[in-house]
């Protein structure tokens, strides 16, 4: 059975996602606590703010190692969403905190110089997206409308095999990254309307 | 494929109920903000603005319980501005399902409150909103706030930036004599606005129907758009009606 776990870890747009889930019939509960994980199928990390301040919440929480053992040990998918996304990297240049090292890159701030004019940071607003290998996280998704975008620091993957679709903002930076069960979208998909609720479903694998 | 301009709803609340004002006088009763909000979601809009614009003036907290309803209708990235004081307060409104926390009154008064919420919440979350009126066609902008009712001496674009620099990632101009008069926004000060501050920028003011706001986002893109009485009103009555269209 799917059932959705989003980790309420004290960063993050927690009432959004459950008010999306909510209203498409999405299974899902909000856990805090390190004994209320095992029961999901899948689990949703967002994530808002700065880097470290971001990671030390999560390493307070006391979630990380019930976590670590779901996605891991038992293979569980994940979804990382905009700095839930960064924290699957290794590191990040706004910090000098660790992150979870699990898809292999480094968050790095988006390079200005090659925007002709302002706006500048953050990147903001609705920006198309680009699939670079047709992953079915994207079935179904209006490409050319995109989604919400709100960041002024990307998810730059090592293996550019692992980015699933790139936005261009200046450069053609990564949006959505993926090492097997393990996902991570820069962008907002409870914040992207229909788009967005396609995207959540395909990685829940609901309808 | 790049990053596209965004048009904006900008919803005023007072007592609980949406409404329309001109030259941010004369406010006129415009409907529920749940029910509006329900209608503009399913019309999958760019953003959304939502100012309470009497809590600050009354210096009273944000309605909390009406906030967390409208995040629950809503699927587009919200902006919630009125009353917040505190990084605390613009934390607590990011948890209930807000994207950005705009400040103005509070920004004039104290300008730290920018760092300490980029510190906060980041500063992508941040936004300073400047209600600015002209004097004259050729006269300089002054800046007001408690819709406006207070003057301050301060160059808004001066202002702008140092807001940006002190961590505000966008910053919108709200302009108080072209409010409500559906005329077309301010675009020579627009234009200003675009060349002086690096961040994301949102004007208000004037949008009277959609050639307005391609004039805007055509030179100033992307921007975002700002629009009131066009999304709320039909016709020269101005009867109530909820419509959007970014096309």
């Amino acid at each position: 059975m799917k059932m959705l776990c989003v980790i309420d870890y004290g960063s993050g747009n927690i009432a959004a996602i459950a008010n999306i889930c909510e209203r498409e019939r999405i299974p899902y509960y909000i856990a805090s606590q390190p004994t209320r994980l095992a029961a999901a199928s899948h689990y949703l990390l967002p994530g808002v703010g700065a880097f470290d301040p971001t990671v030390a919440t999560l390493e307070k929480s006391g979630i990380l190692a019930a976590l670590h053992n779901e996605v891991m040990s038992n293979e569980k998918p994940i979804l990382g969403i905009c700095v839930g996304m960064h924290l699957l990297a290794d590191a990040c240049d706004e910090g000098v905190s660790s992150g979870l090292g699990w898809i292999p890159g480094h968050v790095t701030q988006i390079d200005i110089s090659k925007l002709n004019r302002p706006p500048y940071l953050p990147h903001m607003g609705w920006n198309s997206v680009h699939s670079t290998n047709d992953d079915p996280l994207l079935q179904g998704v209006d490409l050319e409308r995109g989604f919400y975008f709100l960041h002024s620091y990307f998810f730059n993957a090592r293996d550019p095999k692992q980015v699933v679709a790139e936005v261009n903002y200046g450069d053609a930076l990564p949006c959505i990254v993926r090492k097997g069960h393990i996902v991570g979208a820069q962008f907002h998909p409870e914040k992207s309307h229909s788009n967005g609720i396609r995207f959540l479903k395909n990685f829940v694998g609901t309808p | 494929m790049m990053l596209r301009s965004r048009v904006t709803p900008v919803l005023l609340l007072q007592e609980n109920g949406l409404i329309k004002t001109q030259k941010f006088e004369n406010p006129k009763y415009v409907g529920d903000p749940i029910n509006a909000v329900k209608i503009f979601s399913e019309k999958e809009v760019d953003e959304l603005i939502l100012l309470d614009i009497d809590a600050s003036a009354m210096m009273r907290k944000p309605n909390f319980d009406l906030l967390r309803e409208v995040a629950a209708e809503s699927r587009m990235p919200l902006c919630y501005g009125g009353g917040i004081c505190s990084a605390e307060m613009a934390a607590q409104i990011i948890a209930l399902g807000y994207e950005k926390i705009s400040i103005s009154h509070a920004a004039l008064e104290r300008p730290e409150l920018v760092r300490e919420m980029a510190d906060r919440v980041g500063r992508q979350s941040v936004v300073v909103t400047i209600d600015v009126k002209s004097e004259g066609a050729l006269g300089p902008h002054q800046v007001y706030s408690r819709n406006a009712k207070l003057s301050h001496h301060v160059d808004p674009l001066a202002f702008a930036v140092k807001c940006t620099e002190l961590g505000a990632g966008e910053i919108v101009i709200n302009s108080i004599d072209r409010d409500g008069m559906m005329q077309g926004y301010d675009l020579d000060f627009a234009r200003k606005a675009r060349a002086a501050i690096t961040t994301p920028i949102t004007i208000v003011g004037g949008a009277g129907s959609l050639a307005d706001v391609h004039a805007l986002t055509g030179e100033l893109g992307p921007v975002g758009a700002g629009v009131g009485s066009l999304f709320v009103f039909k016709g020269k009555y101005r009867a109530v009606l909820i419509s959007y269209a970014r096309h």
